[in-house]
């Protein structure tokens, strides 16, 4: 399933936040949106997922999933869009999974909220718990007996579940270790060379975006100030501020 | 040299839990690091915090200038709690949301007496400058000011009071990589400047490659591996370090050696496995792992390491790049092991 944002403007007031011409992901592609913070990734995720609206911004020009323009839906018929069709990944798991619950009951209700039963549910969740390399039995657990890359994981077993096939992942890895990231960051290269998964990998860290994306898009103040395929901006970037991000990236091999 | 700080034999322990489990390390006097690396669980925070005596040790000493920590009292520890500083991951936590920047760190130079009151504003000014602030940031509060400027903020109220070792607990992990590259800048300059002494606790060995001279890795509360930074990055002599190094994203595709994934994660510390302690996760593990701790011993000059294997390890003796068994259920608990 293709991505196609074209002219999209997100504004709080009469201050723009996001202003892009155009990103796109193609079916089974892993794009990198990279940026520091305040750039405007978040946003772009959330105005994707339909939901800038719910922190008071408003949201103009063209995003397209498989050539269906989600701007201007109704809320109802988005509200199917979000999860069956693009599911989101954030810096912070714990957020997606009410403390008080066991990570299985939140899962098989959102699985329910799509029309599945829930023996269904419990069943597909299982299964997708196994293809991200967790026990099923963590399912029975709540959030703070998990570690974050567990429950980062248990978050994309979910998007698994649902079938979606529009993965927004926003800083997945940011606040994990390094050795935990490194497998996240295979799981998710795993989905798009099984499944066919498309990914927008927002990352402040261009090191991440070159290990795993095909294709990057470098955000400064809204707009993006550069994109194209990640060997080329990596060896040869044109503009300063790209630069400048690949000169921050902590490395070991500079070093010597 | 005589060390600065001097760790033997430490043991931490909640309950159960022993998360620093017999670890000596020592560091010289300033301009000199001392890199802490490891996982989450590794047990590195809670040695930030004892040296700090923010808890307690259970058993082993910390020197600091010969002097036994643990039996400091009165004046002496006030000294000690003067020349010994932390900084630590999230500046949220240092800073009192509803004190202006400037007032939060003239409150640490009346506590330590460091300057007449009537020179503290003067002095404060010198230090946000000295860590590349706006002076006049002192009349705001922290929410108005980054996470990057607000770290400064932390760091310059923790030099305020002229520390000779500094405890940096992941002081960039909270930060974008534009604002760590800084960050590590600004610790570099001061390093030099001040001629200051720290341990950079951190779970990316990219951080410590550039401001730390040695290096210790850690696991599961004992040390894994130590020796000086550059040698270690350049030949790790236990398999644990080897997966940290590979597991740093690069960005040119030449500088990505082979990665090695480590599968699952570190073990229940409340049950440590047999033998080795990294031996479900290690990737060249074998019988002899499963039953017989490994010694920290050394291997080359001025290193160590914990792994019966190290010879082979250091000899860049191949590593299988994925382990077989990646589910097992009931060894992946949750691990944080500190409080």
């Amino acid at each position: 399933m293709s991505l196609d944002i074209a002219g999209l403007n997100v504004r709080f007031g009469a201050r723009t936040v996001v202003d892009v011409d155009t990103l796109s992901v193609a079916d089974a592609e892993i794009v990198g949106l990279a940026g520091e913070s305040g750039s405007g990734k978040s946003m772009t995720t959330l105005a994707v997922l339909g939901l800038a609206n719910t922190v008071g911004a408003t949201v103009t020009g063209s995003i397209k999933l498989d050539g269906r323009e989600l701007i201007g839906l109704p809320d109802k018929v988005l509200a199917t869009v979000r999860g069956s069709q693009i599911a989101a990944i954030f810096q912070s798991p714990s957020m997606a999974f009410n403390p008080v619950f066991r990570v299985g009951h939140v899962a098989v209700r959102a699985l329910r909220q799509h029309g599945l039963t829930s023996s269904e549910a419990a069943e597909r969740m299982a299964q997708a718990m196994r293809e991200v390399l967790l026990s099923p039995d963590l399912l029975h657990r709540y959030p703070s007996q998990l570690s974050g890359g567990q429950l980062q994981r248990v978050a994309i077993a979910l998007a698994v579940a649902l079938h979606a096939e529009v993965l927004l992942a926003d800083e997945p890895t940011s606040a994990l270790d390094v050795t935990v990231q490194a497998e996240v960051l295979e799981l998710i290269r795993e989905l798009r060379d099984r499944d066919g998964m498309s990914v927008l990998f927002i990352s402040h860290d261009l090191a991440v975006v070159a290990e795993l994306c095909d294709r990057v898009a470098v955000m400064q103040a809204g707009s993006i100030v550069e994109q194209g395929p990640v060997d080329q901006i990596m060896s040869a970037p044109r503009h300063p501020y790209t630069a400048d991000l690949l000169r921050s990236v902590p490395s070991i091999a500079r070093q010597g | 040299m005589a060390a600065l700080l001097e760790i033997a034999g430490l043991e931490v322990r909640f309950g159960p839990v022993r998360a620093v489990d017999g670890v000596s390390l020592e560091v010289a006097p300033g301009p000199f690091g001392l890199g802490l690396v490891g996982e989450s669980g590794s047990g590195k925070t809670t040695i930030g915090r004892a040296v700090l005596r923010l808890v307690p040790a259970a058993a082993g000493q910390i020197r600091f200038d010969g002097a036994d920590v643990a039996g400091l009292r009165g004046r002496g520890l006030r000294e000690y709690r003067r020349s010994v500083q932390i900084v630590f991951q999230d500046p949220d936590n240092t800073l009192d949301p509803r004190m202006r920047i400037g007032a939060a760190i003239a409150e640490a130079l009346a506590a330590h007496d460091v300057v007449p009151r009537r020179l503290a504003g003067e002095r404060v000014r010198e230090l946000l400058s000295e860590t590349g602030l706006d002076p006049g940031f002192a009349s705001r509060y922290p929410h108005q000011l980054s996470g990057g400027q607000r770290q400064r903020v932390a760091i310059a109220r923790a030099l305020s009071v002229q520390p000779r070792l500094l405890v940096l607990d992941e002081p960039t992990s909270a930060l974008d990589v534009r604002a760590q590259a800084r960050i590590l800048e600004l610790i570099g300059r001061l390093r030099a400047e001040r001629r200051l002494a720290y341990l950079l606790i951190t779970h990316n060995l990219a951080v410590v490659s550039e401001l730390c001279e040695q290096t210790a890795v850690l696991y599961l509360g004992r040390l894994a591996e130590s020796g000086p930074t550059a040698e270690l990055l350049a030949a790790p002599a236990h398999p644990y370090t080897s997966a940290l190094r590979s597991a740093v994203p690069e960005v040119t595709a030449s500088a990505r050696g082979t990665r090695i994934v480590l599968h699952g994660e570190p073990p229940d510390a409340t049950r440590p496995p047999s033998g080795c302690v990294f031996h479900p996760r290690c990737p060249i593990a074998i019988g002899r792992c499963r039953t017989e701790v490994p010694a920290l011993r050394a291997v080359a000059p001025g290193r160590q390491a914990a792994c019966h294997r190290a010879e082979e390890v250091l000899a860049g003796a191949p590593m299988p790049t994925r382990l077989g068994t990646a589910i097992v259920p009931g060894e992946t608990g949750a691990t944080d092991a500190g409080p």
